[in-house]
C-alpha cells in the first residue's frame, strides 16, 4: 500500500509537527490505515525531525499499534482470570478453528484479525469477546458461529 | 586562610558515607562521589561519558537510617546534604548478589559478568540459564546517541520482548559501523574458556591461586587479584 503523504501531512500538522505528539500522530495514522505502514513511520520521523529508531521503538512498544496490516473485523478474546475460569480458552480455540488462524494472526483475505487481550474490564460478562469495539458477553463455542455470521 | 579551611569549600555538600563524613560536589551523583572516595561498587550500565540510566541495578546502595532505610541506584541518586549512605551493608550485598545472579542467568557467556560475579563471591545460580547475549543495559544505545551522535540503534518492544535493534530490524542508514556499541558492550566479550566454561557460573574463580592465564593458553581471565579458574595447584593437570 502506498502512503498518501498529503494525508500524513494533515495529521502531522494537526499536532504542529511536535515530537511530543508522536503517540497521538501514530494513533491517528493507525486509525486511518488500520496499521502503521513502514513508509508512514519513516515520513513521521523525517517530519518531526526525530531518529527513526525512536519512532520504531514507540510503534513496537504499544500494543495498540501494529506494524502488520490488520483485518477489517478485529476480534479480541479476553483471557483475563474471570473469563479464563469460565472457559475463554475453548472460545478462542473455536475461533481459531473457524477462522483457520492462530491468535495474533490475520486471515489471508484480510477479513479477520484474532487477538487475545488480558482483561477488558467486563468480568461479570465473561467470557467476553470484543468484535470491533462491540462487547459480546457469556460467549460459548456455539455462539462463535453466530458471531462470525454477524448476528 | 586558616579560617576558610575550616568551612566547606564553595557549594560542597556534606554527607555520611559508610560512617565517615565526606564532602562532594552537589552536581555529582552518588556513584561518582562513592568512586571518588575510592570505594569500589560494581556497575554495568554506568559510564562516565554517558547519561546514567539506572537499569543494571548493581550499584544499589542503602540510604537513610534506623527503620527508614531504602535501596537506591547510586548512579541515579543525587548527593544531598545529610544523606547517610552505606555501600556494603548486609542488605545491599544480599540484593546485589541476587541481581548478579539474575543477570548471569540471563547471559552466562559474558566475561565481564563472570568476573563481576566472582568478585561478588556468587557461588550458585538458581535460575534457569537463558543464554541470551544482551542484558538490555542500554550502553550501546546511549553510546550511539550521545557520543557517536548517530542514533542508529534503540530499544524496541517491551517487557520480556524488549530488544535492541535498528529501525525496522533492517540495516540502518544511520549506522557508520564505527563499532562503538560493541566496544562498550559488557555482554558480548566471550568469557574465560577455562576448565569449566560450559557451566552457568564460572565457578572456582572465587579461589585465588594460581594464575590461570599462565596455566591455560586460551584462558582470558585477567582479574586483579587473580581469581583463578581452578581451585588449587593440585587441580592443574
Amino acid at each position: 500500500m502506498t502512503v498518501d503523504e498529503s494525508r500524513l501531512d494533515s495529521i502531522i500538522d494537526e499536532y504542529n509537527a511536535e515530537p511530543g505528539s508522536l503517540i497521538s500522530i501514530l494513533q491517528d495514522i493507525q486509525a486511518e490505515y488500520n496499521y502503521l505502514p513502514a513508509e508512514s513511520l519513516e515520513y513521521v520521523a523525517s517530519r518531526l525531525n526525530i531518529p527513526r529508531v525512536q519512532v520504531f521503538g514507540v510503534a513496537t512498544f504499544f500494543k495498540a499499534f501494529s506494524l502488520k496490516p490488520k483485518g477489517k473485523q478485529q476480534i479480541h478474546v479476553c483471557m483475563g482470570t474471570a473469563c479464563h475460569v469460565r472457559g475463554s480458552k475453548r472460545v478462542l480455540e473455536e475461533l481459531e478453528r473457524k477462522l483457520e488462524i492462530k491468535a495474533g494472526d490475520t486471515t489471508e483475505n484480510g477479513e479477520y484479525t484474532l487477538e487475545t487481550v488480558n482483561c477488558v474490564g467486563a468480568c461479570a460478562l465473561g467470557p467476553v469477546v470484543v468484535e470491533n469495539e462491540e462487547y459480546h458477553g457469556q460467549m460459548t463455542p456455539i455462539k462463535v458461529e453466530n458471531l462470525l455470521n454477524g448476528k | 586562610m586558616s579560617q576558610n579551611s575550616q568551612t566547606p569549600r564553595g557549594e560542597m555538600v556534606t554527607f555520611m558515607l559508610n560512617g565517615a563524613e565526606v564532602q562532594a560536589d552537589p552536581n555529582w551523583n552518588l556513584l561518582e562521589a562513592i568512586q571518588f572516595y575510592g570505594i569500589d561498587i560494581p556497575t554495568l550500565c554506568y559510564d562516565e561519558g554517558l547519561t546514567p540510566y539506572g537499569v543494571c541495578r548493581l550499584c544499589v546502595v542503602e540510604i537513610g537510617s534506623g527503620d527508614r532505610t531504602k535501596l537506591v541506584t547510586s548512579c541515579m541518586h543525587p548527593v544531598r546534604e545529610g544523606l547517610e549512605v552505606r555501600t556494603h551493608s548486609n542488605r545491599v550485598i544480599k540484593t546485589r548478589k541476587m541481581i548478579m545472579e539474575l543477570l548471569i542467568a540471563r547471559c552466562p557467556s559474558s566475561k565481564k559478568l563472570q568476573d563481576m560475579a566472582a568478585l561478588l563471591e556468587l557461588k550458585e545460580v538458581r535460575f534457569k540459564p537463558l543464554n541470551d547475549d544482551c542484558i538490555l543495559c542500554g550502553l550501546c544505545v546511549r553510546m550511539c546517541e550521545e557520543q557517536m551522535v548517530a542514533k542508529a540503534i534503540g530499544f524496541a518492544g517491551r517487557g520480556t520482548d524488549r530488544y535492541i535493534t535498528t529501525p525496522f530490524d533492517m540495516t540502518s542508514e544511520e549506522c557508520r559501523r564505527c563499532g562503538a556499541c560493541m566496544y562498550i558492550c559488557p555482554a558480548c566479550e566471550l568469557r574465560c574458556q577455562g576448565p569449566q566454561a560450559e557451566t552457568v557460573l564460572c565457578s572456582g574463580c572465587i579461589n585465588t591461586e594460581p594464575v590461570c592465564a599462565s596455566e591455560y593458553g586460551d584462558a582470558m581471565c585477567f582479574m586483579v587479584p587473580c581469581l583463578s579458574c581452578v581451585k588449587g595447584p593440585e587441580d592443574v593437570k
